[in-house]
């Protein structure tokens, strides 16, 4: 279908969308650099948010700054950058999340010719009194921060608008997996990956309109042969439609995620009444978490029982960016506690930039066996 | 290297630390109280090498610091058995060394000390890293103890009011967190004289650390690693006090007689990062042959770096910023100043960087600086890929030929 193919068109090729996006309405570009990025504020300030996600060329040029035990998110982002394949950007924002990410934001503000820059510091904690109060405050600075770098204001009325928007998203990427999850065959999960990386990169009303017939067209499809074993995909990004195809190939079927580039980032609603800075806030204390972030010492292995259960997950896969340090410490208490739920779990260590296509599809393909 | 069999050389004996002996046994003694902590009433906290300590003992709580055990784990030439075991259990082995020695030593009571004592609290302070965050979390789980986190914002570019008052904030909930686990209110006015004692001590750290603007240097970068143990884990006692002053008035009496650290020193030079723990001593040996001895780092002075924000007459309301804005807590930029002051104030010839596969705070940046140094310097670096604990990840052949060909360089 049409708007399918769109959103397709978007997530092979970004940066073209963007560019044509800036050409057709002079408008303001900022890149952004994972899920706790207050897209609601850029929305409202009028400007697109463009998540970067690295990859789109080489690394080489990322050497002279980043050793080459970062992970290829934040060497190819930054290569990218230093390449020109950013140069839409009118400024970049860095909410604070990893070591990497946190150092990344140094070296990006001291060398790449992306516009302006601004530091969004959210709290690690978000389960105390203090952290929330911190954080509503650190987004309402961001309010006025980003209003003066977009060069005009940000009303109450522009954040309810962009909330608005915001929610509508949301609220058709639940339906989205709702149906993924009850009619697998229904949508394919490297559909379901695009229309993701299309939402990190397309005006989010144009993007919201195109979902909505997407999923009108979809849910009114047959729900196709059966899905075969039910995958649960948990991880941090993953920017590798090629997972999706290697799951299905095997006997699989990706079922729902927890990915930051997935579901983490497109679920949760923000309360449309009140003082808006408060419920994006509030959105953020109350959504599941990168393990960058705490909210307990055993949550994120309960939230993942939970949905593994509730999706009727046959297996979990874990994909991980190699040398992304928070999940590789999350992952042997993970893993333990999905043992004794009884649910089978098998890691992938993944490099963007060198992925062994071969030795995953075997990995794979043992794994779907073993279920 | 050191041969049992030949007879000791005067020269070697006179260059010798004395006071190492006192803080071998300060070390001993505070090992023993906290491994007897139990048996004693005693409650034991574990808190990140960057934390704040002054409250424990203002508490009567023992700190005990895995980043301190991970350095004696490194040092005895343990670690690799220890990172190995981690990865055993599930642990990537690019996860920091410490942590991997740690999380494995707490399961098996090994490294050289036969383990930690158990603690009753967990303290995590993440102005050194994210990284703690995970750890602690992880022993919070194996030992089901309650976990305090003081988060202290990164600081990029500015230390704003907002991030001010989220620290001063979390600094009264660690007090009331203190008092629900040890049952006791907290003690405000001996607070203030931890306080006093803590800032007596990192200054007479600051002036140890000094010494080496003296030419020749009377102690190396490689004698503050060892001497560094104390203002890490007693800050705030008057053995930390007593201690330093002894150890600058050896000092003082060291460049008063002319007694080098390194033997005719030639050229000197700046340390960037955590040592290599299982290695110092090969690599002191090994500039000591270039007469080139490495008269500061970045490193040991994190533990006095922020003395202009702390206050005396206030010591819990400037906590904060002292704890917040610590040395790799804030910007590559900013850190690249304070690496070009200390090249001024040491009177440095060149910077050698220990690239740290451990530690990505303190490494990732490391290029940026280097190229700082150079353009606003001229001054050569030499960037030494390695680990701390982890001695798998050091090749020795690799380092010492190019740190033979850096020092062409500086000649």
């Amino acid at each position: 279908m049409k708007d399918l193919a769109v959103l397709k068109a978007v997530a092979a090729d970004p940066g073209n969308y963007v560019r044509q996006w800036k050409a057709e309405t002079g408008g303001k570009v900022v890149g952004t650099f994972c899920s706790y990025a207050p897209e609601e504020l850029i929305l409202a300030g009028g400007a697109l948010t463009f998540r970067v996600l690295g990859g789109s060329g080489g690394t080489s040029s990322a050497d002279a700054h980043l050793q080459s035990y970062s992970c290829s998110l934040v060497r190819g982002a930054l290569a990218d950058a230093l390449d020109g394949r950013l140069d839409f950007l009118d400024g970049a924002i860095f909410p604070h999340t990893c070591d990497s990410i946190q150092r990344l934001s140094d070296i990006w503000r001291m060398n790449a010719p992306t516009g302006f820059h601004l530091d969004v510091v959210l709290p690690v904690k978000l389960n105390t009194d203090s952290a929330r109060q911190y954080m509503t405050q650190v987004l309402g600075n961001a309010r006025t921060q980003i209003a003066s770098l977009l060069g005009r204001s940000i009303t109450d009325a522009d954040l309810h608008r962009a909330i608005g928007v915001y929610n509508d998203i949301r609220r058709t990427m639940q339906r989205l997996y709702d149906l993924r999850s009850e009619q697998p065959g229904i949508v394919s999960g490297s559909d379901v990956h695009a229309i993701v990386r299309a939402s990190m990169v397309m005006a989010r009303q144009e993007f919201l309109e195109c979902l909505t017939r997407v999923m009108a067209h979809l849910e009114g499809q047959d729900p196709g042969p059966p899905a075969g074993k039910r995958i649960f995909l948990s991880g941090g990004v993953c920017n590798l439609p090629d997972v999706y195809g290697i799951v299905q190939g095997a006997g699989g079927r990706v079922v729902a995620d927890d990915l930051c580039t997935g579901s983490r980032g497109l679920t949760g609603r923000i309360d449309t009444a009140g003082d808006p800075i408060a419920a994006i806030s509030e959105r953020y204390a109350r959504r599941a978490i990168c393990p960058t972030k705490h909210t307990g010492i055993a949550s994120r292995g309960e939230e993942l029982v939970r949905l593994a259960k509730k999706e009727r997950a046959d297996g979990v896969i874990f994909v991980f960016l190699k040398f992304c340090d928070p999940h590789a410490f999350d992952y042997p208490y993970l893993k333990a506690m999905l043992d004794d739920a009884g649910i089978p779990s098998l890691l992938v260590e993944l490099e963007e930039q060198n992925v062994s296509r071969g030795q995953f599809q075997t990995r794979c393909e043992a794994f779907m066996e073993m279920l | 290297m050191s041969d049992p069999e030949k007879p000791i050389d005067p020269e070697k004996e006179k260059r010798k630390i004395k006071s190492v002996k006192r803080m071998k046994a300060i070390m001993t003694d505070y090992y023993i109280d906290a491994k007897t902590a139990q048996q004693n009433n005693k409650k034991v906290a574990w808190i990140t090498s960057g934390g704040p300590v002054e409250p424990l003992i203002t508490m009567d709580v023992i700190p005990v610091y895995p980043e301190n055990h991970g350095a004696m784990i490194g040092a005895s030439k343990m670690g690799v058995d220890l990172c190995e075991k981690a990865e055993t259990m599930g642990y990537a082995s690019d996860l920091c060394s410490y942590a991997r020695a740690d999380i494995a030593c707490a399961t098996v009571d090994g490294g050289p000390i036969g383990g930690l004592p158990r603690p009753d609290m967990l303290i995590c302070c993440n102005n050194i890293c994210g990284t703690v965050l995970k750890w602690y979390e992880v022993q919070a789980r194996y030992f089901k103890v309650p976990l305090f986190i003081l988060d202290t914002p990164f600081i990029h570019t500015e230390y704003t009011q907002t991030v001010h008052d989220y620290v001063r904030a979390q600094l009264d909930e660690y007090i009331t967190f203190l008092e629900t686990h040890c049952g006791k209110p907290f003690d405000h006015d001996r607070m203030m004289e931890v306080g006093r004692l803590s800032i007596r001590g990192q200054e007479l750290w600051q002036q140890v650390l000094d010494t080496t603007t003296n030419r020749p240097a009377p102690m190396s970068a490689f004698d503050a690693f060892f001497h560094l143990a104390l203002i890490v884990t007693l800050r705030g006692t008057q053995t930390v006090v007593d201690y330093y002053t002894q150890l600058l008035d050896e000092m003082k009496t060291r460049v008063a007689e002319g007694i080098a650290a390194v033997l005719d020193e030639r050229y000197r030079l700046l340390w960037d990062n955590l040592p290599v723990w299982y290695r110092t001593r090969w690599l002191s040996e090994k500039f000591a042959e270039h007469h080139a001895c490495l008269v500061a780092d970045t490193y040991t002075s994190s533990w006095c770096g922020t003395l202009k924000y702390l206050d005396e007459k206030d010591f819990l309301g400037s906590m904060a910023a002292g704890y917040a804005r610590i040395y790799i807590n804030i910007g590559t930029d900013q850190m690249a100043d304070m690496v070009l002051d200390m090249v001024n104030k040491y009177g440095v010839d060149g910077l050698v960087m220990h690239s740290n596969r451990s530690c990505k705070p303190y490494s990732l940046g490391q290029y940026d600086i280097q190229r700082i140094v150079r353009e606003k310097c001229g001054i050569p670096s030499l960037v030494i890929e390695s680990d701390m604990t982890d001695a798998r990840n050091f090749s020795e052949s690799q380092i010492g030929t190019r740190i033979d060909a850096f020092m062409e360089i500086i000649q």
